[in-house]
């Protein structure tokens, strides 16, 4: 449901925050998962893998930031389409 | 495991990311995305995963929602930023979040406050064994994260280093390939030809 969520945000949005914001929540949704998981069989490994999306998504949002403020300096605005017509 | 409470915060967290993707204002999002964290937590804390909630917490509601705060801050400056700031202040802005946020302090209040006088669910997973599997069998894994994040560091590094002077270099580039500036035409004028006529 949670993950749902997060893919209409992904689709749904066209700015570049909520574009982030929505990989948030599915990463979220699937750690969510991975915990829910690990209590049904009562193994630590569900736990781990939260550990793991957790640094992911740390490095994920950091990156994405800066990247984000980088576009918002070149195009001056956060719609996604905006950076459609970027060449290398 | 509290049933009730699982539900309860199942709902906040449905709710609160609905209101995440509806709403327009980008701080009200963010706001909106700390409470549906913290409700996860919660949820987590229930399923009997207590270091994970307390991560969780610190993590993505502490951090990143930190990050993502500073970056719509850093957007919003120019004129329109003070009376931006005005409006967060107005109730309207906070009064739900907070009342969500107080629904989820009082639903952990009172786990804790049951979890205290009862024994605790039998499918609790301390942090013991957490560890132990983490530098077990994930051990692995655990280098690769170390390596992912430390790339994550120099990508955003370079990113954000490249950002200032970017644009004085482009500017001077284009100054120099289409106009002729006062430099220039000194070098021109010094090395004995004049300036029109290139």
């Amino acid at each position: 449901m949670l993950f749902a969520l997060g893919v209409a945000g992904l689709l749904v949005r066209r700015n570049l925050l909520f574009i982030l914001m929505s990989i948030e929540i599915m990463l979220n949704a699937a750690g969510l998962a991975f915990i829910t998981a690990g209590s049904r069989w009562a193994q630590a490994d569900g736990q781990v893998m939260f550990i793991f999306i957790l640094a992911m998504a740390a490095a994920e949002v950091s990156v994405g930031l800066a990247l984000v403020l980088q576009l918002y300096h070149q195009n001056e605005s956060l719609d996604a389409d905006a950076a459609s017509g970027m060449k290398g | 495991m509290n049933v009730i409470a699982f539900y309860i915060a199942g709902a906040i967290a449905v709710i609160t990311t609905l209101l995440v993707i509806k709403s327009k204002n980008a701080a009200q999002a963010l706001l909106y995305l700390a409470v549906s964290l913290i409700s996860v937590a919660v949820i987590f804390y229930d399923l009997g995963a207590p270091f994970m909630a307390a991560l969780e917490v610190i993590i993505y509601a502490g951090s990143i929602i930190v990050l993502f705060i500073f970056v719509v801050m850093m957007l919003n400056l120019g004129k329109h930023a003070t009376e931006a700031e005005a409006r967060l202040l107005r109730p309207g802005m906070w009064i739900g979040p907070t009342i969500l946020a107080a629904i989820l302090v009082g639903e952990l209040a009172y786990m804790l406050a049951r979890g205290n006088s009862t024994a605790p669910a039998a499918s609790v997973i301390v942090p013991r064994q957490v560890g132990l599997a983490l530098y077990g069998p994930y051990l692995l894994g655990v280098e690769l994260s170390s390596i992912l994040l430390m790339g994550a560091l120099v990508g955003a590094y370079h990113l954000g280093w490249h950002k200032q002077p970017k644009p004085e270099t482009q500017d001077v580039n284009r100054e120099y390939t289409t106009s002729p500036g006062p430099g220039r035409s000194a070098v021109r004028t010094g090395s004995g030809r004049t300036p029109g006529a290139t």
